[in-house]
């Protein structure tokens, strides 16, 4: 969908989420202990698109759907995909040319 | 509730030791354990009269072939002496295997009391035990979602006691790794299964789950989200008690424990952001009006994201079990599996114990 090509590729690290979402929330919160800042695009204050865009994520593959994580435009996944990455240790290396000083 | 699957031995033998002998079975699905079955005492007896019996005939012979019955005699003396030590070597080793069967026994009865304790507990026995027991005894017997976990909860622990030994067995033994790795395949095969089937429970019973009323009492007291915590098992349980880790493991470990931390964080952060807003939910509009049927309506509606974190923080149990199984040796592996199962052993009995003591019942 190109609403979320285009997010996804204006923004080195994206989540869309729900304000109601705690798990997204939750990923949110991931992400700035390591020290990262992502862009968060919450569909559900988006009306008009919100939904078009949740069901573009489905089809994309994304288990959630939401949240769904995307780097250097490219989809991570949802909270098992970014849960998985980081116990591996490749989180960090992915987010590392989006923040200077990174903990 | 909780199945201990009775199995009952016809007695094939009889005196004093029959019940034991009952015991001893209820242990062990009868494949892998010991080839021989406990004796009796009446057989050891019975072994020990025979061989007497049999010294005695040994020395009878006609008298005017004195010289050569000597030396025969010798001989079957010598032979009949031989033998004894054997039948006592023999004997000795069985008492060995008999009352290591009876310490295992006495364990597994602990075990057993503790989920009888727990089954009269969840059918509103006993009173005054902190439960709301009418909540309890209505919604959890009749959901059926639960009762099979309970039953299927209760099968794998027997499962998990009966690993943990053969584990400890291998581990004792000079078994070679390729022949343990089948053992931490199985091992960690079985957590996976435990967390397929919390992952259904939790669609069926939210509560029940996170709650942790499926586990023995001191294992809730160290709950986090419906299980246990990932760093608290690589640093306390794991590291303690594995052979010496290369640097490069030692890393590893130190880089997933600080990982496991961070998720665990995430998460509980958005466990309290879940509580609030389902508090939020509940007491909305005027308290006191008598009237909310649509606020428990809307806050039912929320419970799915409940059932999303136990699933979510199972997953980071699972990952982190498969990281320390990339990370470490076999060896190693299998060490981890006892260390981490005869944890939890040690809770589930310090249950039993704490819940079996002498208190002053009102």
């Amino acid at each position: 969908m190109e609403k979320v090509v285009k997010l996804a590729s204006e923004n080195g690290i994206l989540i869309f989420s729900k304000s109601t979402c705690c798990l997204c929330y939750a990923v949110q919160m991931l992400f700035k202990e390591l020290g990262a800042n992502p862009s968060i695009y919450e569909i559900d204050h988006d009306p008009a698109e919100g939904k078009d865009i949740e069901k573009a994520l489905m089809r994309m593959g994304c288990s959630g759907p939401l949240p769904a994580v995307f780097v250097s435009g490219k989809l991570v996944g949802s909270t098992n995909e970014v849960m998985s990455l980081h116990l591996s240790g490749s989180l960090i290396p992915l987010l590392k040319p989006y923040q200077p000083n990174m903990s | 509730m909780n199945s201990t699957s009775a199995r009952f031995v016809p007695s094939k033998r009889m005196g004093i030791c029959e019940p034991m002998h009952q015991m001893a079975m209820w242990d062990f699905k009868g494949n892998n354990f010991l080839e021989t079955s406990p004796p009796s005492m009446f057989e050891i007896e019975t072994n020990l009269d025979n061989l007497s019996e049999d010294t005695s005939h040994g020395t009878v012979g006609p008298s005017s072939k004195y010289d050569q019955e000597a030396s025969k005699s010798d001989d079957k003396v010598r032979r009949r002496l031989a033998q004894n030590r054997e039948a006592a070597r023999k004997s000795r080793l069985r008492k060995k295997a008999y009352v290591q069967q009876l310490e295992s026994s006495k364990l597994r009865l602990i075990q057993l009391e503790q989920e009888l304790h727990r089954t009269r507990l969840q059918q509103g026995q006993y009173v005054g035990g902190g439960i709301d027991t009418s909540q309890l005894g209505y919604s959890e017997t009749t959901n059926p979602g639960i009762a099979t976990f309970e039953m299927e909860y209760g099968q794998w622990v027997e499962e998990q006691n009966r690993q943990i030994s053969e584990l400890r067995s291998a581990l004792n033994s000079d078994m070679g790794d390729m022949e343990l790795h089948i053992f931490v395949d199985c091992g960690m095969r079985h957590y996976s299964d435990l967390f397929t089937m919390k992952a259904t429970a939790a669609k069926a019973d939210v509560f029940h789950i996170i709650s942790g009323m499926w586990k023995t009492s001191a294992e809730r007291f160290f709950l986090w989200i419906a299980g246990f915590r990932p760093s608290e098992l690589l640093k306390q349980i794991l590291m303690p008690n594995l052979e010496p880790l290369t640097e490069q493991q030692r890393l590893d470990v130190s880089n997933l424990r600080q990982s496991c931390q961070q998720a665990e964080d995430a998460l509980s952060q958005g466990m309290e952001k879940l509580h609030y807003i389902l508090a939020e939910t509940i007491a909305e509009g005027q308290l006191g009006e008598g009237n909310y049927l649509h606020q428990i309506g809307s806050t039912i509606d929320k419970f799915e994201a409940l059932a999303r974190f136990v699933v979510q923080a199972d997953h980071l149990r699972q990952e982190t079990l498969q990281q320390i199984y990339r990370i470490l040796s076999t060896r190693q592996a299998a060490q981890g599996l006892l260390a981490m199962g005869e944890y939890l052993q040690r809770l589930r009995t310090l249950s039993s114990c704490w819940s079996s003591r002498p208190t002053e019942q009102t």
